[in-house]
């Protein structure tokens, strides 16, 4: 094993009292939307803005033998009629970070072949949406269908129909990594759990599709787009590269979005499409999804994962070691490459001291819309994963899945704390969120209420886990997969400037498409107080369109609060700096001799010697020759905030590095009853502890785990994109792809343990994923809690009631259907 | 040519009289001809609610209702809840119990609620979850859209009289007075 010295920890960082940080305000961005104003994509207009829609592959899989658009092209009100092939002629592939992208390679609509159910053909651009939807009627596409290959695992058999046939297979990606000793740790096992579990593809489905309005300007090549999406600010230059403009010629201007989940990361197509077509047609041009393109053709699908685990234990239920042999439909294209597992492997271990880890990651090609991101990203499959076997384990020991849990949990004292895969936790302290778990899920009670019910023949079952979210992510976890090309050590930065002006008041400008129901609004305004002792409602809070932009990355992997946090903790101090000089020289004393309280700075010990911001603000608006030669009029100051802990892996790939250091914690109880004659699962109660370091506003986070929890319930209970043996889309609607309603999710109990990181603003660490990463292992160890007593363990979500009740009646010696 | 027919529809107390498609949605009506986007569009198949809008009175999917089938009627939106600066209590408690996150659902959840507290000026908080199980929320998991609600429904029913044509036809704009 390579030994990596750990000389990288920053230095720990102490944090002050707060007033604002920690208060749960009432949100700075709501009243728009409250009032129907929000502003969304759809809600904008452009003078003169045509309509764009997009034909879609009713095929799985098939050549395109010929388009005819003699008919669409002449209807009035059709302004232009483009083919994919004519596409290709006019924007270059699409990005992508994954393995050889000239062998699986991906564009805005479909060339010579398509690859799935709703695959993009030909796009119309109309007077309306009505006229552009008429003409796509009018197109007749000729298809050769091909034989379609959906399961993964089949997928990668010889013989299997090709996705893409410069690749020669369906195995996008393949490589094992070894982390820590492995093979001793499950040579010295007392037992080998082991299983196969299957985790089937659900996605983000907000209400609000992806939309982008384009607007090109020939005079000047410029290209202005409006989008909801794109979220990777820092890597706009490669959706520029697309669509064969200069980087400093495309603006993104950042319109709120109704819900993403991850589902509107950096979706370049809309915007490719909607920005080709206006520089076609020379006037601004929106396309924005309808339903089932957000259903069908979103790239945006979940994570799609077979698993086959094994788990080194002893007898006291020491867990040693994990081999993990998982291989992921990526559907059609894979943008992202494998960084979903560099998710999982950045709390592959979760909360316990394991020692040891092989993974083998096999990326299957199929007949599927492709995988993008979802909330959690890959690493609430880990979770998943990783609880059902250490429950079996439980299981198989005879153990309390308490006892079993505690038993193996990294210790406080044992931060910052690097698990085999080079990974850092900075901070934590599990037992604290189990014992306030099992006293707010009234663990004990329940225990003995099930016990009760098993008299009465029901199934009641109670579904204890603890698992990691990990927070703020750097992007070597998408690129560490290869050897070359190798790169250094990534940043995603995130940057705010601070504009104080001559009344004092404050505007904060940010340079990401940050809005996504998110609070960074709130977020900001609430750190910008907690600097400046004002009133969070009184900071202005504006986006910088793309264009001279500082560098910004966005939201994703619960990065957001933390990086926005150094950002505007960097500009202020920046800000307290110059006033600080200025008031010096406004009340004729030495810089040193004063300090800020209450909003200004005042001369230690006398407090009627003083200078508001305000003050200050005014003087160095308007009477810049007061002052030194080299203070400049104005009080405006920027901060770039990088990662804050990012480190290389080793080359052999044996330790990855640190790239996901800011780990939060949770513990999730719930109880399940399962009717075993229909299926049916019903929650009884909700108890979940979450610990994300310091709480900025805590009403807003409780909201994320409410809301995220009842995603994992839609997760681990209802919701799939099922495609049937032929690929065909069989949930295309939402009368199929069933989101829990109110009926479906239970009133949950929430509290929180606060371990602030040493390393971040404040001690934040993310949060704004933890529902989802927690809630579809915790229902499933509780469904498979309630029919232990059958011997019927489920492997399989979504826990629909027909695979409930396969399971059921294969365990009752009947036989299936 | 396209087919036109004559409708007049009568939206937050204002009359309207429009040459609309027969196909023409009643949704695409009030946003696009008559510049009211506080109605959104979600499921496009009359799923999930966020396109929720009163019609005489009780609430209809608008993403899959045609505008000529309102001719002669009267429609509600969230346009009419608040008065000049003033927010509706539903609104205000939404605000408060933070019963909304990213806000696209929340105008078709806000008219749902009106209707509910309508019809039971004192429900249940099982009332509450069961009636607004009508729309559907990707953000919050509806437990603070319960509470909001709830909470909405003393003020409603303790005199503080609200007006369901404010906020249109005189009223100053909200961004003149605020």
């Amino acid at each position: 094993m390579t030994i990596i010295e750990r000389r990288d920890v920053p230095p720990a960082r102490t944090h002050g009292p707060r007033r604002w940080v920690g208060q749960s305000i009432r949100r700075v961005e709501d009243p728009k939307f409250l009032r129907g104003r929000g502003g969304y994509i759809a809600d904008l207009v452009r003078p003169g803005m045509l309509h764009a829609a997009v034909l879609r592959s009713p095929y799985p899989h098939a050549r395109i033998v010929s388009i005819d658009t003699t008919a669409a092209e002449a209807m009035p009100g059709v302004y232009a009629v483009v083919t994919g092939a004519q596409a290709a002629e006019l924007t270059d592939p699409l990005p992508d970070f994954g393995p050889d992208p000239a062998k699986h390679t991906w564009r805005c609509l479909a060339v010579d072949k398509v690859r799935y159910v709703g695959e993009g053909v030909v796009v119309v651009v109309a007077d309306d949406r009505y006229l552009a939807e008429d003409a796509l009627a009018l197109i007749e596409v000729e298809y050769d269908p091909l034989p379609a290959v959906v399961d993964p695992v089949r997928a990668l058999d010889a013989g299997a129909p090709l996705v893409h046939e410069a690749l020669g297979a369906n195995l996008a990606y393949d490589r094992t990594f070894d982390f820590g000793d492995v093979d001793a740790d499950f040579a010295e096992a007392d037992l080998v759990v082991r299983d196969r579990l299957r985790w089937h593809r659900s996605g983000g489905q907000p209400l609000e599709t992806v939309g982008a309005i384009a607007d090109f300007d020939p005079s000047t090549g410029q290209l202005t787009a409006h989008t909801n999406s794109l979220s990777f600010t820092s890597y706009l230059f490669m959706a520029a590269a697309t669509l064969r403009i200069p980087a400093n010629k495309l603006d993104i201007r950042q319109v709120p979005a109704g819900g993403s989940f991850g589902s509107k990361l950096f979706v370049t197509k809309p915007l490719v499409i909607a920005g080709m077509c206006s520089r076609i047609v020379g006037r601004p041009v929106v396309f924005l999804e309808d339903r089932v393109d957000n259903i069908s053709n979103c790239d945006h699908h979940g994570s799609d994962r077979v698993y086959d685990v094994e788990l080194a234990v002893m007898r006291d239920g020491t867990l040693r070691g994990l081999r993990i042999d998982t291989i992921d439909d990526y559907g059609a294209y894979i943008q992202f490459g494998v960084g979903h597992h560099g998710n999982a492997l950045a709390q592959v271990t979760g909360p316990y001291t394991i020692g040891s880890v092989r993974y083998r990651v096999r990326a299957a090609l199929t007949n599927k819309n492709q995988q993008g991101a979802y909330r959690g990203f890959g690493s609430e499959v880990n979770n998943w994963m990783l609880e059902q076997m250490v429950d079996k384990a439980a299981r198989e020991l005879r153990m309390d899945p308490v006892e079993i849990r505690r038993r193996n949990f990294i210790q406080p004292a044992q931060f910052p704390y690097f698990i085999p895969t080079g990974n850092a936790y900075d901070s934590g302290d599990y037992e604290a969120v189990l014992e306030r778990a099992l006293e707010l899920g009234e663990y004990d009670r329940w225990r003995a209420e099930q016990a009760r019910a098993r008299e009465e023949g029901r199934y009641l079952g109670i579904g204890l886990i603890t698992a990691q979210e990990r927070s703020v992510f750097s992007a070597t976890e998408f690129w560490f997969w290869f050897d070359e090309p190798g790169a250094p050590v990534t940043s995603m930065p995130e940057s705010v400037t601070l504009n104080v002006d001559a009344t004092g008041g404050i505007t904060a400008t940010l340079y990401s498409c940050a809005f996504w129901g998110n609070s960074p609004e709130t977020m900001v305004a609430q750190l910008v107080a907690e600097e400046f002792d004002c009133e969070p409602h009184d900071v202005s809070i504006v986006y910088h369109g793309s264009q001279g932009g500082l560098p910004a990355t966005g939201p994703g992997g619960s990065r957001t609060t933390v990086m926005l946090a150094g950002a505007v903790e960097g500009a202020s101090a920046k800000i307290k700096a110059k006033a600080r000089r200025a008031a010096s020289e406004l009340l004729e004393v030495d810089p040193d001799d004063l300090e800020w309280t209450e909003g200004g700075f005042q001369v230690r010990g006398v407090p009627d010697r003083r200078k508001s911001l305000g003050d200050i603000a005014i003087a160095l608006h308007l009477f810049k020759h007061t002052f030194p030669e080299d203070i400049e009029s104005g009080l405006e100051e920027s901060k770039v905030f990088d990662h804050p802990w990012t480190t290389m892996p080793s080359a052999d790939r044996s330790d990855l590095g640190v790239f996901y250091p800011f780990m939060g914690h949770a513990c999730h109880v719930p109880v399940v009853e399962v009717d075993v004659a229909t299926g049916e699962v019903r929650i009884l109660a909700y108890a979940a502890v979450h610990d994300c370091g310091t709480l900025v506003n805590p009403r807003s986070l409780a909201g994320h785990i409410v809301g995220g929890t009842a995603q994992g319930i839609g997760t681990a209970l209802y919701e799939e994109f099922v495609y049937d043996d032929h690929g065909q889309l069989v949930t295309s609607s939402f009368l199929d792809y069933t989101i829990p309603s109110a009926m479906e999710v239970p009133e949950l109990r929430i509290d929180h343990v606060e371990t602030p990181s040493p390393y971040t603003p404040h001690g934040i660490k993310g949060g704004g994923e933890g529902g989802r990463m927690m809630a579809p292992a915790a229902l499933n160890v509780a469904v498979n809690d309630a029919l232990a007593p059958l011997g019927v363990r489920v492997t399989e979500l979504p826990m629909t009631p027909d695979r409930l009740r396969a399971a059921i009646r294969a365990a009752e010696g009947a036989p299936p259907g | 040519m396209r087919d036109l027919h004559e409708i007049t529809l009568t939206v937050n107390g204002r009359e309207h009289t429009l040459a609309v498609e027969p196909r023409r949605l009643l949704v695409d009506v009030l946003r696009e001809d008559l510049g009211l986007p506080g109605t959104h569009i979600g499921c496009e198949h009359g799923v999930c609610g966020t396109c929720t809008v009163l019609l005489d009175g009780a609430s209809i999917r608008s993403c899959s209702t045609l505008a000529v089938q309102v001719d002669g009627r009267s429609v509600r939106t969230v346009e009419s809840l608040a008065s000049g600066p003033d927010l509706h209590p539903l609104q205000e408690e939404f605000w408060d119990k933070q019963g909304l996150q990213c806000g696209y659902c929340t105008p078709g959840m806000l008219m749902r609620a009106v209707e509910i507290l309508e019809q039971e000026p004192d429900p249940t908080p099982e009332q509450v979850r069961e009636e607004i199980a009508s729309n559907l929320c990707r953000c919050t998991g509806y437990q603070y859209i319960v509470e909001a609600v709830l909470a909405a429904a003393p003020r409603l029913r303790g005199g503080q009289q609200w007006d369901p044509t404010a906020g249109t036809a005189a009223t100053v704009p909200t961004e003149a007075k605020a």
